[in-house]
């Protein structure tokens, strides 16, 4: 199980919650159980969602485990110039 | 991927060197080849007829007089690029933009376009279009396009992320919030809070190239398309879908490209020449003309922005409350999102709160500017520190220090920081001789810090080592700033061989997997990941091959300093074999030697800057000089350090034009009123001193080598830094971007008369 915490207006798609608890062993998974479980979260997730795992943010990296006790926190994809 | 990508803290050989850049002589003897230097065979002008109306509806198009025209080959309008997004807005924003559909939205809008065999043909072409236009009211000003009464530009569009439901549209297209804590209890604990507005007026990348392809469909559906572009690999995406094409069939190869910054970082004309080149079954070149740069490309928000930040006597900032308003254009962005995600990320802060408004407006389509939106953000917040710190009575840098975000500071844009270099930079300026230099009449000094994330993302290379031991490397990021020779450099390290035994080149779309582009800091950080990765692979194979040679197990041959080394005694009388050796006998041992890498490239980082820069300020005129500027930054690992360098460097000279004198300017009739070089005035050589520049290294713990992204944070801090000067020269709080002579001047009568 690993507390997530979603940025502002994501949160209002998880029913106002800022963070939500969620069993999930990497990015895939948590992404997959987070659009079962909110609907709302789909065209975020199509938009792009980077996740950041104790400070460093992933952008494209699914595969990356979610250690136990790890911060993990929701971003928009970023854009750069 | 079967790749880590961990810091290993080796010694380096190859990286840390300055060789000369591969790319080099021929840039300087004009021999490369740019977006316009492409040509084929018969191929045909192309040009756009552009709205001269800020906002109008489209109510009818006529081409027949045009296509009358002898020479004229194909004339195209939104009709000849239907709508096949599927849903995707972000994409159908690009494809309007392209070619307006309903409505012109600003001044240079496409609407219409021709092919024809020579220029003046086509000129005379797009005199014939008729266009009947509805003028519309328009709004060109981030706040005023917020008032309720400011015409709506698309009345779909209602406000997202407000708590109460909108009824009505809005310009407003979202509304986003940052922080944590209780800003409203940390202004209680404050002895000194410093509330300011701010603005920033839009600046256009500037980039001199400007855009330019060659587009040549066939009739049998496939396409080449040569372009000068930040990523081939995004361009052919956007092209593929936007012209109903399998991305496989078209093939894009990218040019030299003189210039980007986040300006080319999605299609503008490129879907046009292709559909001009498919009705008119010929090669269409289409090169922008600058005004055309200038109205309908390119340019980053202008802002609108609240900052106040309260500190108690020790120096201790209790709260920090910014309000952004960014504006994007005709179309939804995420630039006033960016602005509130790193305006205070460099400070640790208890209780802070930024709030983002994206606001449409009858201008051209925001883009990304390096760095996108952090620098106004920068120059609004970093203005009200030094502020704060003189209030205080503090030394500035101390005050920054003070409040510098460290390893497990939570950011003001959400995660717990690991190790970050702004507390580095911070005394790297401080003890700089720098800060130190005495100061003339009317010359003042400031210094401000900045912020971005950089990215990484998808990334493909092929390492190829030729029959006589030199090394190709074919990578998918374009090159906008010698990431090939700092590849090179990469590839020579991981090999163990002379640098001036590698090539690199860009290679084109159909002969790599796919590559994001070169955006976010990522092209050497990624590329270089990417190298890695193919130069082991490569090394794996030398092994395997050194080991046929040999006759022994593979498990027996290492690789050291670009030789097969047969490890243990009983080998001791095998000569090592270089890799020389081993490709001369490719043939015979199992053909070609290459390594091929695909990965995501995550973890960049993020990096931090502090710049120092003394301005003098003439008071009768308001005209500044910069005398002398400095910036200071964490690389990670410099590859290259002259490259590094370059973009400090680079970053800093945009800024300083930034600050002092770049601005769009529209007029009451809502057309830009300065679309060239004369008269919007970008910084060059004889207007800046050598900017001198400090590379600090703190490695990145997610690349091998350490390496993070250089190229976009120097162009946070310059805006503020220069801001903090020339108000210290004048003696007056500067608060608007660009700070040009009128402003300035305006700036120091009105103290004078107050």
């Amino acid at each position: 199980m690993v507390e997530v915490t979603l940025w502002g207006s994501l949160g209002a798609v998880a029913g106002g919650k800022s963070k939500v608890e969620i069993e999930a062993k990497d990015i895939r998974e948590l992404f997959r159980k987070l659009a079962e479980q909110y609907p709302g979260f789909e065209p975020y997730i199509d938009r792009g969602i980077a996740v950041a795992i104790d400070g460093v943010i992933y952008r494209d990296t699914w595969s990356k485990e979610l250690p136990q006790g790890a911060e993990i926190f929701l971003l928009p994809r970023l854009a750069g110039g | 991927m079967n790749f880590d990508p961990r810091f290993s803290g080796r010694n380096f050989t190859s990286v840390g060197t300055r060789p000369i850049r591969p790319d080099g002589v021929d840039k300087v003897t004009g021999r490369a080849r740019y977006g316009a230097d492409f040509n084929m065979a018969g191929q045909l002008v192309g040009r756009v007829l552009r709205s001269p109306h800020a906002h109008a509806t489209i109510r009818k198009i006529d081409t027949s007089k045009a296509e009358k025209l002898p020479g004229v080959k194909a004339v195209i309008t939104s009709t000849d690029l239907p709508d096949l997004t599927d849903g995707d807005s972000a994409m159908y924003d690009i494809l309007d933009n392209c070619m307006a559909r309903k409505k012109a939205l600003y001044d240079g809008h496409a609407v219409a376009a021709v092919a024809a065999v020579d220029a003046r043909t086509a000129r005379q072409a797009l005199k014939l279009i008729e266009v009947d236009y509805e003028v519309l009211p328009h709004v060109t000003d981030v706040d005023e396009a917020m008032k309720h009464s400011a015409p709506v530009l698309n009345d779909t569009i209602f406000t997202e992320g407000v708590e109460e439901k909108p009824t009505k549209p809005s310009n407003v297209t979202k509304r986003t919030q940052y922080g944590h804590g209780d800003v409203h209890e940390g202004f209680g604990q404050a002895d000194f809070i410093v509330e300011r507005s701010f603005k920033t007026e839009q600046t256009h990348q500037g980039y001199i190239e400007p855009h330019a392809c060659v587009a040549s469909v066939s009739s049998d559906g496939t396409a080449d398309l040569w372009v000068c572009t930040q990523g081939h690999f995004v361009y052919r995406q956007h092209c593929a879908q936007l012209l109903g094409m399998e991305a496989s069939k078209l093939r894009v190869t990218s040019s030299e490209i003189g210039g980007g910054f986040g300006g080319k970082t999605h299609v503008w004309a490129e879907p046009v020449a292709l559909a001009l080149s498919r009705k008119a079954g010929r090669p269409v070149k289409l090169v922008m003309a600058r005004d055309e740069v200038f109205r309908a490309s390119g340019p980053t928000s202008a802002t609108s922005i609240d900052v106040r930040i309260g500190a108690r006597k020790d120096g201790t900032i209790t709260a920090a409350e910014a309000t952004l308003r960014y504006s994007c254009g005709p179309y939804a962005g995420m630039w006033a999102e960016l602005g509130a995600m790193t305006a205070f990320a460099c400070y640790k802060l208890d209780n802070v709160k930024t709030v983002g408004y994206e606001v449409l407006v009858n201008r051209p389509k925001t883009a990304a500017y390096r760095a996108p939106s952090a620098p106004m953000a920068a120059f609004a917040v970093e203005s009200a520190v030094d502020e704060l710190a003189k209030e205080i009575g503090m030394d500035p840098v101390e005050f920054r220090i003070r409040n510098a975000a460290q390893e497990g500071t939570r950011s003001s844009y959400g995660p717990v920081y690991g190790p970050i270099g702004i507390g580095p930079t911070l005394e790297a300026a401080k003890n700089h001789p720098h800060m130190k230099a005495p100061l003339g009449k009317n010359q003042g000094r400031g210094m401000a810090c900045g912020f971005w994330f950089n990215f990484g993302g998808q990334t493909c290379t092929d390492l190829n080592i030729g029959m006589d031991g030199s090394v190709s490397l074919a990578v998918g990021t374009v090159d906008v700033g010698g990431s090939r020779a700092s590849l090179s450099l990469v590839a020579a390290e991981e090999l163990g061989i002379a640098y001036e035994q590698v090539k690199a080149v860009v290679a084109d779309t159909s002969s790599l997997g796919y590559n994001d582009m070169t955006d976010g800091s990522r092209g050497t950080f990624s590329s270089s990941m990417a190298t890695i990765s193919a130069a082991r692979n490569a090394i794996k194979i030398l092994r395997e091959r050194a080991a046929q040679m040999w006759d022994i197990p593979v498990d027996d041959v290492v690789w050291e300093k670009g030789h097969a080394i047969a490890k243990g005694e009983k080998y001791g009388n095998l000569a090592a074999l270089s890799l020389k050796e081993i490709a001369a006998a490719s043939g015979k041992t199992g053909g070609p030697i290459a390594g091929h890498s695909e990965l995501v490239a995550d973890g960049a980082g993020v990096s931090f800057a502090t710049h120092i820069c003394d301005i003098e300020v003439d008071p009768e005129t308001g005209a500044t000089r910069v005398l002398r500027y400095t910036v200071v930054q964490d690389a990670g690992k410099a590859v290259h350090p002259t490259y590094v360098e370059g973009q400090y460097q680079g970053g800093a000279a945009q800024g300083i034009g930034w600050a002092l004198n770049e601005e769009y300017i529209y007029g009451k009739d809502g057309r830009l009123q300065n679309p060239g070089f004369l008269d919007y005035r970008i910084p060059v050589c004889s207007d800046l001193p050598m900017i001198d520049t400090q590379i600090l290294e703190i490695p990145n713990p997610n690349h091998p080598y350490g390496v993070r992204g250089v190229g976009e944070t120097s162009i946070v801090p310059p805006l503020a830094a220069i801001a903090n000067a020339v108000s210290n020269a004048a003696g007056v709080r500067m608060t608007h971007i660009p700070m040009s002579p009128p402003r300035i001047l305006a700036a120091i009568e009105a103290e004078r008369g107050g």
